[in-house]
């Protein structure tokens, strides 16, 4: 079934689109939570303009295809700019698909935030308001911090699929690891045994991501671990 | 009782409305609280008790009138209600504990976050109120591995280490089982003795009548009736009490 023949010749160049696989989710990940977080205390506000914006941003990327985006992002805006402001922007796969990613993951990452923060009982932040504590430092010492841990599965499932969207970043000739199968299998025609090899590097991958996450989950059970002597 | 400072008006309530929609909760609230009292807000449920308790740290918003508490007119949109709430303690029926932190993080977060205290000083002081509401050795436990009892008396000493002169309690024993009740109210009654002023809410008539200065007694958004516990237990006027006290007594 050609397995041999595929990891003998094809390995290198699969491993080295997976590393860019990794690479890309890794930075975009770190990204969309910046963006998510940014954009879920922008919706929670009582700022109208904030909310908008916020509002509009995740309509746009929810009710849009990430493969539409991209093609927007690498094809569209860089010729926009470049009959408005700037006649030689240019902007590589790499750049344009980590934005992609970001904004994408930013989005379904702010609904998450936000679904973690309603699961905060209210009395959590009443309890700290009414010590005196003001909104914003209510918000980063009681109400984030276990937002984030009722967050955990759905932000380890938003990983997996932004790790898994990463392949739709081929379009824009982003030399991820499905790309370089592709271009294996344009000059082999050896389909089935290189796509299960890619296939499996996904599996690893992300198999990988959920021990970690299940550590962290267990981790983060509020315990006392080992009394302190004081 | 002595430790009453009549010059001293902690809380000054007047003709307090609270509106939720289109319902009515508060319908023209008159109270005053001096340094030192305690004041026992008793009645039956959905009377307003909670409500009116929750307006004095403007947790709810009062609809119209006004709420002075130590001279700060916090209905006043321009009053920095952090501040005054520093000053405000506050026990929940709930207990609320940070589920995040700690018994002794819980303590301190509040005076460290707000730069009252140093991160010494504030663990000096939670041990010290760990203490005396008799948790030394839970410091290091969450909140999660307490009894409600326990929870609760931490849930004070969180609230007494910002050094609030004035302490209002939402149903502080209602959530408890009833073994653990007596724990919590010997903590309050300890509190009461030493002078500080105090707004409880409480179904624990046998606690207003020992400990209370003051009985409130509150039905369908008003204060009905209000005295001396002997007065307000021993020789109600108001329908509407007597009725209450037949059947909770």
């Amino acid at each position: 079934m050609d397995f041999g023949r595929v990891l003998q010749e094809a390995l290198p160049m699969l491993l080295e689109g997976l590393w860019l696989t990794v690479r890309v989710s890794i930075i975009s990940i770190i990204i969309g939570m910046v963006i998510g977080l940014l954009m879920c205390l922008m919706k929670m506000s009582k700022n109208v303009v904030l909310k908008a914006i916020a509002n509009v941003y995740i309509w746009i990327i929810r009710g849009t295809p990430m493969l539409v985006q991209a093609l927007i992002v690498f094809f569209g805006f860089p010729q926009l700019i470049q009959m408005t402001i700037n006649p030689n922007f240019r902007m590589d796969a790499y750049t344009a698909g980590i934005i992609t990613l970001s904004l994408n993951a930013g989005a379904y990452l702010a609904e998450i935030y936000r679904g973690g923060i309603m699961a905060v009982p209210k009395g959590q932040s009443e309890a700290a308001r009414s010590l005196g504590l003001s909104q914003s430092k209510t918000m980063m010492k009681v109400v984030l911090p276990q937002a984030i841990k009722f967050s955990i599965p759905s932000l380890v499932n938003q990983f997996i699929i932004t790790i898994k969207d990463t392949s739709i970043l081929s379009v824009i000739g982003l030399a991820e690891v499905v790309n370089k199968a592709k271009t294996y299998v344009g000059s082999t025609y050896v389909y089935f045994a290189t796509y299960a090899v890619v296939a499996v590097m996904y599996l690893v991958v992300i198999s990988v991501l959920m021990i970690i996450s299940n550590y962290i989950e267990k981790k983060l059970k509020y315990e006392a671990k080992g009394k302190k002597k004081s | 009782m002595t430790h009453i400072n009549k010059e001293n008006k902690k809380v000054v309530v007047t003709n307090l409305h609270k509106y939720f929609d289109d319902l009515e909760v508060l319908t023209g609230i008159d109270a005053t609280i001096f340094e030192g009292e305690v004041v026992c807000v008793i009645g039956p449920s959905g009377s307003g008790k909670s409500t009116f308790l929750r307006c004095l740290n403007k947790l709810e918003d009062a609809t119209s009138g006004t709420i002075i508490i130590d001279g700060f007119d916090i209905t006043d949109k321009k009053i920095n209600i952090n501040k005054v709430r520093e000053n405000i303690g506050m026990v929940f029926q709930q207990f609320n504990l940070f589920h995040n932190m700690t018994v002794i993080k819980n303590i301190m977060m509040a005076p460290v976050s707000l730069k009252k205290m140093t991160k010494d000083e504030a663990y000096n002081k939670a041990m010290e109120l760990l203490d005396r509401v008799g948790l030394a050795d839970k410091a290091d436990s969450f909140p999660g591995e307490l009894s409600g009892g326990q929870q609760q008396r931490v849930a004070i000493a969180r609230a007494l280490a910002m050094n609030p002169d004035i302490m209002l309690f939402d149903e502080p024993t209602s959530a408890l089982d009833p073994e653990m009740v007596g724990e919590v109210l010997d903590v309050m009654k300890e509190l009461a003795a030493e002078g500080m002023t105090m707004i409880v809410v409480t179904h624990e008539m046998g606690f207003a009548r020992e400990v209370a200065d003051r009985v409130l007694f509150m039905a369908d958004g008003v204060i009905c009736e209000e005295g001396t516990p002997e007065e307000v237990f021993g020789n109600p006027q108001n329908e509407r009490t007597q009725d209450f006290l037949r059947k909770v007594l």
